[in-house]
């Protein structure tokens, strides 16, 4: 029997960076949430949520960069030029935030000022930069012989500038929704608050999203079942209930609200994206490059994919493993008083 | 690809690359320091060894979280600014690098927060366990970068098929690849001992001004036996490293040495302008024949100079003799200061003389002076190949502009600047409030079952937060 291995590795890469959205999702999220914090304190407990964890929630990036190097080197070599700005500018606001972190522990009183702005705002120009890339990626990369063929600022648009929006208001969501299940008190409240407003920002934007897509993109209209103005439901309805799990996730994070419950909304806001992120791979299936370069075309020789696939098979599960150990072991409500500072 | 996009996309790697580095070179030291501190705690009890370390942790936090932003940055740049290279590269080291991801940065990045926050929330063999594993996962990551290097520089079990793209044939060959084990061992020595300098500065400028200072003193003869085991080896082991040179890269040999002709009995050249364009050495002060000695082991050995290879093919040979000449010439300095060290401890305190301890402080930096030193030799010796022999720099460089690359290259430079004069203040700072018994450290470490925001949690019995 022999295994279809650039179809497993399409499968890992694609959960790896559904996990990284997900996990460094919520933690963006906080740094977006940061300028509505109402004192220094409050912003002290914003991040020691996160501070633990946000390292191996980053390190779900790294291995969707060195991961498509590896199992996918031409779509890397593609799509990486292609989006040498945004992608740039991303690393660049990541800096800022990854160091605020420490840094802000350090800083006396103009310090500390600085790296919370710099929390603050490389949070959101790396989730800016990601909706970029994001958005860049979906309309599509212009390829010749291989490379990438295009200018510069190929991917700046009105549809990745609506996709940069609805990606800041969807971490935002995630990062709130973390707040309530983590926090208590008049953070908690607060919290709650944040996610409804940005529950609602997600509605909107998400729905006018799938709508640009499908404006910009005739092939998914297409695949949906909506081209020419006409509904073909034989292509449609399969497909429906990917929306309907966006509608549910949305359903979710209200009732929640509603009956003051702690971690539901943030399950409730996974579910969102996991509609979001399946919209797209719909999409897109076979294609790596949409539209370009499918992920077999891309795919790295069968011997290094088979290198892979047997440390991989080792190692992922382990790293799920421990990862969920850290998390478990730094449960619970985080306070003023959390004091679990080295 | 235009050509300035080249100079400005090498210009930017080896900016970031140098940057980075410098981060690897300490925590990699680091992290097995704090893991033997820790160990020698929970075994003697020694409260000098607890406070060490939870000084020394809140150091290696900040350093740590430079290291993975500027890292990266590094895996990101493979695919914007190289991606012919990657293209190519791939079929090869991709699963490397990969690897790398899998086996090392997951492993740090995750126990990282249980090391950096958990000293009251895991028992104290968990937590030790957690400290292991960091040390251990900076090492696997030097294992897999250095391996990839290694094989850039001298590739074997691999072909290139009609088509002109690499398959690997043999997998054990890609990954310790000939030149692998000698840079390997040469790297973590290195990373040792650039810990090890900085520890020492650490603790000798403290003791300048408090010569009673029971952990500085301690720290002090730590790093001091670290000078006098660690230095002399790493001169073995570079020795090797360049002697491995005269088979697998001659032309950087030549350019290290700085050898024009090929012949037998070359001189070693103490200081020279060498000069690419008239094919000589101004102003050099040499030694004969121990040139050939000391690359050859034999005073009397024929060796192939720079003149031997088509022009095309040679390394920029300043930048290569030079930057080995500051590497070398600071491990010799740190040869002499280990046996120094060694012989003020064999006659009682080290902490007491003036001189020798501020010959620690100026020593301080010189580690990563040299680890940058190194690795320009070895890249720029590598010259102008990418993959050695096999793809030329040239090729490897993205479609991309040079108006982009002078942005990015710009915005690196700012940005890096601002994050190494911050950083390296506040360690500045730490250094100076020292490692004094804290309030966190009065409590013993013990696990207790409440999560940090617990009502209770505010409880006398919690630590001061340390600031
Ligand atoms: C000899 C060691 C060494 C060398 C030559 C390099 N690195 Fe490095 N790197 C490390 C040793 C290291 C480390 C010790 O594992 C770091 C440093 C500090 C840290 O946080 O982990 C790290 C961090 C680090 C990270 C962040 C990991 C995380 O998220 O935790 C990435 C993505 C890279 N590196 C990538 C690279 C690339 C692409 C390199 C070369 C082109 C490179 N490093 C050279
Ligand atoms: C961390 C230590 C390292 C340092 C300080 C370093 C430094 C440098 C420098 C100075 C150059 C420029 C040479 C020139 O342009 O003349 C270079 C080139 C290069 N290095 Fe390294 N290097 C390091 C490690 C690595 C590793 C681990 C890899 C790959 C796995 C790598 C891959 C490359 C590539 C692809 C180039 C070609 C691009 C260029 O010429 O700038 N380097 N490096
Ligand atoms: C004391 C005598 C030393 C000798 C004879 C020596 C020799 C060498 C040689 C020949 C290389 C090039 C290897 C290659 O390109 O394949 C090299 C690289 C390097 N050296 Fe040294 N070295 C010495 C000291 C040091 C010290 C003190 C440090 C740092 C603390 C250091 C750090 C490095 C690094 C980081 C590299 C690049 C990685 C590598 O190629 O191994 N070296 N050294």
């Amino acid at each position: 029997m022999s295994l279809d291995l650039p179809l497993i590795w399409a499968g890992v890469m694609a959960v790896a960076v559904l996990m990284y959205v997900m996990l460094d999702g919520f933690d963006l999220g906080i740094g977006i949430l940061f300028p509505f914090a109402a004192s220094p304190v409050e912003r002290d407990v914003m991040m020691d949520t996160v501070a633990p964890v946000w390292d191996g929630n980053e390190t779900w990036l790294v291995l969707g960069g060195g991961g498509l190097f590896a199992a996918f080197p031409l779509a890397y070599a593609i799509v990486m030029p292609a989006l040498y700005a945004p992608i740039m500018l991303m690393l660049l606001a990541l800096i800022f935030r990854g160091v605020s972190f420490e840094f802000r522990l350090r800083g006396r009183r103009t310090g500390k000022r600085f790296w919370t702005a710099a929390f603050a705002g490389g949070s959101i120009a790396a989730t800016l930069a990601q909706g970029f890339v994001l958005g860049g990626f979906v309309q599509g990369v212009r390829v010749a012989g291989g490379r990438f063929a295009g200018g510069p600022f190929d991917w700046l648009s009105g549809y990745s500038l609506l996709v940069a929006a609805g990606l800041v208001a969807g971490y935002a969501l995630l990062g709130a929704c973390w707040l309530v299940w983590r926090t208590e008190g008049e953070l908690h409240e607060k919290a709650r608050r944040w996610t409804a407003i940005s529950a609602a920002a997600v509605a909107v934007l998400l729905a006018a999203v799938s709508a640009a897509t499908l404006v910009v993109h005739p092939e998914i209209t297409a695949r949906w079942g909506l081209s020419a103005g006409r509904v073909d439901w034989g292509q449609l309805t399969p497909r429906l209930p990917i929306p309907l799990l966006g509608g549910a996730g949305l359903a979710v994070i209200a009732i929640a609200l509603r009956r003051r419950a702690h971690f539901w909304p943030f399950f409730g806001a996974i579910l969102v994206f996991g509609s979001g992120y399946l919209g797209l791979a719909v999409g897109f299936f076979p294609y790596i490059v949409p539209y370009a370069v499918t992920f077999r075309e891309a795919a790295n020789a069968d011997n290094a994919l088979g290198l892979l696939l047997a440390g991989g098979v080792i190692l992922l599960p382990a790293i799920i493993g421990y990862s969920l150990w850290v998390y478990y072991t730094f449960r619970g409500k985080v306070g003023p008083d959390a004091q679990f500072y080295h | 690809m235009d050509f300035d996009a080249l100079v400005l996309s090498r210009l930017q790697f080896a900016f970031t690359l140098a940057f980075h580095i410098i981060f690897p070179a300490f925590t990699i030291g680091l992290a097995s320091f704090l893991m033997v501190l820790e160990g020698l705690w929970l075994a003697t009890k020694n409260a000098a060894f607890r406070n060490l370390y939870l000084f020394w942790i809140k150091i290696f936090a900040l350093s740590f979280g430079m290291g993975v932003v500027s890292g990266v940055v590094m895996s990101y740049q493979f695919g914007t600014n190289w991606s012919v290279f990657s293209n190519v590269a791939a079929p090869v080291i991709g699963p490397l690098l990969a690897f790398e991801v899998l086996t090392a940065f997951f492993l740090e990045a995750s126990f990282l927060g249980v090391m950096l926050f958990g000293w009251r929330k895991v028992g104290p063999g968990l937590h030790f366990a957690a400290t292991l594993l960091v040390a251990l996962g900076t090492l696997t990551s030097a294992f897999w970068i250095i391996s990839a290097n290694s094989w850039m520089q001298h590739p074997t079990g691999y072909v290139r098929l009609p088509s002109g793209a690499l398959r690997a044939t043999d997998w054990m060959a890609v990954i310790f690849s000939p030149t692998f084990p000698y840079r390997f061992v040469h790297m973590v020595l290195a990373a040792y001992l650039s810990t090890a300098l900085v520890v020492g500065a650490a603790s000798a400028w403290r003791l300048l001004r408090d010569p009673e200072e029971e952990e500085s003193c301690l720290a002090l003869k730590m790093a001091i036996g670290m000078f006098a085991i660690v230095a002399p080896l790493q001169l073995v082991v570079g020795d090797l490293s360049g002697k491995q040179l005269l088979s697998v890269q001659p032309a950087k040999l030549a350019a290290i040495e700085a050898f024009w002709e090929s012949r037998s009995e070359q001189p070693f050249h103490i200081a020279a302008w060498p000069d690419r364009a008239q094919e000589t050495n101004h102003l050099s002060i040499e030694a004969p024949e121990l040139g050939s000695w000391i690359a050859a082991g034999n005073a009397h050995a024929f060796i192939r100079g720079l003149k031997a290879f088509p022009r095309e093919d040679r390394p920029p040979v300043f930048i290569v003799f030079w930057a080995f000449r500051i590497m070398v010439g600071l491990g010799l300095l740190m040869i002499g200061l280990g046996f120094w060290g060694a012989y003020l401890a064999s006659r009682g305190a080290p902490e007491r003389h003036r001189l020798f301890l501020r010959a620690c402080v100026l020593m301080g930096p010189a580690g990563f002076v040299s680890v940058i030193a190194g690795w320009v030799v070895a890249e720029v010796g590598r010259q102008p190949y990418t993959i050695y022999g096999v793809l030329r720099t040239a090729q490897s460089v993205s479609p991309v502009s040079a108006g982009q690359v002078s942005i990015s290259l710009l915005a690196f430079m700012v940005t890096y600047a601002i994050i190494f004069c911050v950083g390296g203040l506040y360690i500045l700072r730490l250094i100076a409030e020292g490692a004094h018994p804290t309030a966190a450290a009065d409590t013993e470490p013990l696990r207790h079952g409440r999560p940090p925001g617990y009502a209770l949690a505010a409880a006398p019995d919690e630590p001061e937060p340390v600031p």
